[in-house]
């Protein structure tokens, strides 16, 4: 059995990495994702974790060394936040491209300019579609959780691609909470050592990164969607694997109070503790209401989304990023999207809050709340609204 | 770590009748006529042998290597234009954990990297400076062909004075570059890396054993080779070898070592060629007045005056 411990989410999720036995870890320092990173290089120093800690100069060659060393054979680990993110963007969609699973914490903050290194989404929204599988965590047993699962998955032949467990920086990254940490052995149980099909070694050569002609680039793009695509089965199995092992269950995308809502809450990240509150000050007062939140955000879930919200008439969808130019932010952008191809028939209100580390109240989702529903009744056709912006 | 002094102790040298037949860079690639560049590598590739696991920045090696079929025998990856150093120092950081932890054998695999000269001197001087100070046991080439001629022969940083590129075209207004060509050599030096050197396929043998020294010595390494490109430098393809033969014998691009911190001449030129007799056999300077190539060759003087000197203060004294 593990141990119920109070530790910082960052260091959890360090001890998490080094529970895997990860072989390398590439990173460069970025608030708020500094804790993590330097309790690596502690548990390397220390001797507790047998890794190469390379403390690269820049994140663009963290994510560029985490492709060598994975491409390599070992199991390999970064994190990062923010600018850091956009400095490895390019490198991000060739790490999916070559199918490598490397391990990335992403440490939710907000983009300059104004330069601002509190939490929001923006950094990771802007990464949509670099072909990683993603996932978002509430709190910090789940960082833990889905850090030991993001191996297991990226690692899986059926799958070999990048995972990124997104963790709001400073909300989660900062806090201490109390979190079970599992055993070793109970790790080893879960996670068996990285062993990859195919590697850089001269006994075996083959050439990784090589040109796509037009003849070819369609294919090799579409075999990455559908890999991506097909890891859905896979990130399932593995969390019900979790839930035997560890004795915490996850799903793609979580209820709450959803039986007989009829507003419905749509949020990711840490945000959703707030709501939960919310929606239980709101249930008090007789108000139909619940939330569903996505854990799984690549590849979507759209199924077990839609049979979420199926009995719902309004949704509020909490976006931490602009869309600037769109009606919405970015995740009422894709739901509606997606909503339409089903047929769906609930309103969707949108509101962007919580930008740049700016707290968001539960007296704030209850007036959320009074605003979808007046605008739903009346029908009119509601642009994202920012919420407590002082005008 | 053990000095490269004391890697080099019973160092073989390759001579002309010893010149590795291995071909770990070999048919299926498709490389314009007379390439310099590829000569290079192919060069480099025999001295490292089959054990070699070869990272790639983007450019004209890479394209032409990898397109439809590989022409690599041994390990190959490429990830990006300015990150060949970054991607490097991961096979190697990832190939030292798992031989530590008993996962691979050891078997003496060398990682090396290939750049252009704008995937080193420009975008990926960054990278390549963080993988020298790292310390990562790996070899990087740049093979310098003085401009990017992957995009179609536009300036860099190593284009030399006065040449015309398609961003640097010679004017009413412009000379062509009208910029002294980035010193990434002694750049590389100022690493205080175990190994750095020049090279030129026009001296295919001292080309060799410098690739040979700088796998042996363990920590990074860095050779810059001088790889004529026809098409971009408007001459003959038959021509690049003694291109790059002028370039030595003019001064243009000495060739050295720098062993542990001693800069070591491979060859003196005592009776140089006039810079002129160069730069004449490329049409990319062939806008040049004479007042230009006399400017050219005063400081291409000077600058081998300066290399002298460094070999004089760094000789071990006697």
């Amino acid at each position: 059995m593990g141990r119920r411990v109070g530790l910082e989410v960052s260091l959890a999720c360090a001890e998490a990495v080094g529970l895997c036995n990860a072989d390398v870890v590439a990173a460069y320092p970025i608030t708020p994702q500094t804790h993590i990173v330097e309790h690596l290089s502690e548990l390397v120093a220390e001797g507790h974790l047998d890794a190469e800690f390379v403390p690269v100069e820049s994140e663009h060659s963290a994510m560029s060394c985490c492709i060598g060393s994975s491409a390599a054979g070992a199991r390999t680990f970064t994190s990062t936040s923010s600018q850091g993110l956009a400095l490895m963007h390019e490198i991000l969609f060739i790490a999916a491209s070559l199918r490598l699973p490397i391990v990335m914490a992403t440490a939710n903050r907000s983009l300059s300019g104004p330069i601002s290194i509190w939490n929001d989404h923006s950094d990771i929204m802007a990464e949509r579609d670099i072909g990683w599988i993603q996932t978002f965590a509430e709190n910090g047993q789940e960082v833990v959780d889905l850090t030991l699962h993001a191996f297991k998955v990226a690692e899986d032949k059926r799958v070999c691609l990048p995972v990124a467990v997104n963790l709001d920086g400073f909300i989660l990254t900062h806090v201490i909470e109390p979190i079970e940490m599992p055993d070793q052995e109970e790790v080893d149980a879960y996670l068996p050592p990285f062993e990859p099909s195919q590697s850089l070694d001269p006994a075996n050569p083959i050439s990784m990164g090589v040109v796509g002609m037009p003849e070819i680039y369609t294919e090799a793009k579409k075999a990455n969607a559908a890999a991506l695509e097909d890891s859905y089965s896979v990130i399932k199995e593995h969390w019900e694997g979790l839930a035997k092992q560890f004795g915490r269950t996850y799903k793609p995308i979580e209820t709450y109070r959803t039986d007989d809502a009829e507003v419905l809450f749509v949020t990711m990240g840490s945000l959703g503790e707030t709501v939960m509150s919310a929606v239980d000050q709101m249930r008090d007062d007789g108000i139909k209401v619940g939330q569903v939140r996505i854990r799984l955000w690549r590849p979507f879930p759209l199924d077990d989304f839609m049979e979420a919200i199926a009995g719902a008439k309004t949704l509020i969808v909490i976006d931490r990023a602009l869309c600037p130019g769109l009606p919405a932010g970015p995740v009422a952008t894709e739901l509606r999207g997606m909503m339409y191809a089903k047929g769906a028939k609930q309103y969707v209100a949108n509101f962007v809050c919580g930008l740049g580390g700016r707290d968001v109240t539960r007296s704030q989702f209850i007036e959320m709340v009074n605003e979808a529903q007046k605008a739903a009744a009346s029908g009119e056709e509601m642009s994202c609204r920012m919420v407590g912006v002082k005008e | 770590m053990i000095s490269a002094a004391e890697a080099l102790k019973d160092f073989q040298k390759i001579t002309p009748k010893t010149i590795p037949l291995v071909e770990p860079f070999s048919k299926g690639h498709r490389a314009c006529q007379g390439c310099g560049e590829v000569l290079a590598l192919r060069m480099v590739a025999k001295a490292v042998g089959m054990d070699m696991i070869a990272v790639s920045a983007t450019g004209c090696m890479e394209i032409i290597s990898s397109s439809y079929q590989t022409a690599w025998e041994t390990p190959w990856i490429h990830v990006a234009f300015e990150n060949a150093a970054a991607v490097a120092s991961g096979v190697e950081a990832g190939r030292k954990a798992l031989i530590r932890k008993g996962r691979i054998k050891d078997a003496g695999a060398k990682v090396v990297a290939f750049a252009g000269d704008g995937a080193t001197a420009d975008i990926g001087l960054q990278a390549l400076s963080g993988a020298l100070e790292r310390g990562h046991d790996f070899t990087y080439i740049c093979l310098d062909n003085e401009a990017y001629m992957n995009t179609g022969i536009q300036r860099s940083s190593s284009t030399p004075y006065g040449a015309m590129t398609t961003t640097s075209p010679p004017g009413p207004k412009s000379k062509g570059q009208m910029t002294w060509k980035k010193n990434m050599p002694m750049i590389a030096a100022a690493h205080n890396v175990p190994y750095v050197a020049t090279a030129s396929p026009a001296w295919h043998v001292d080309l060799m054993n410098k690739v040979k020294k700088a796998v042996t010595i363990p920590g990074p390494a860095y050779i810059h080779i001088f790889s004529p490109c026809p098409t971009g430098w408007r001459c003959g393809p038959e021509t690049s070898i003694e291109t790059a033969r002028l370039a030595v014998q003019s001064k243009v691009f000495p060739l050295f070592e720098v062993i542990d911190g001693q800069f070591i001449l491979s060859r003196d030129i005592k009776k140089p060629k006039p810079v002129e007799e160069y730069l004449k056999t490329q049409r990319r300077f062939s806008h040049l007045k004479p007042e230009d190539i006399a400017y050219i060759q005063k400081r291409v003087d000077a600058d081998y005056e300066r290399l002298l000197k460094l070999v004089q203060v760094t000789a071990p004294e006697a």
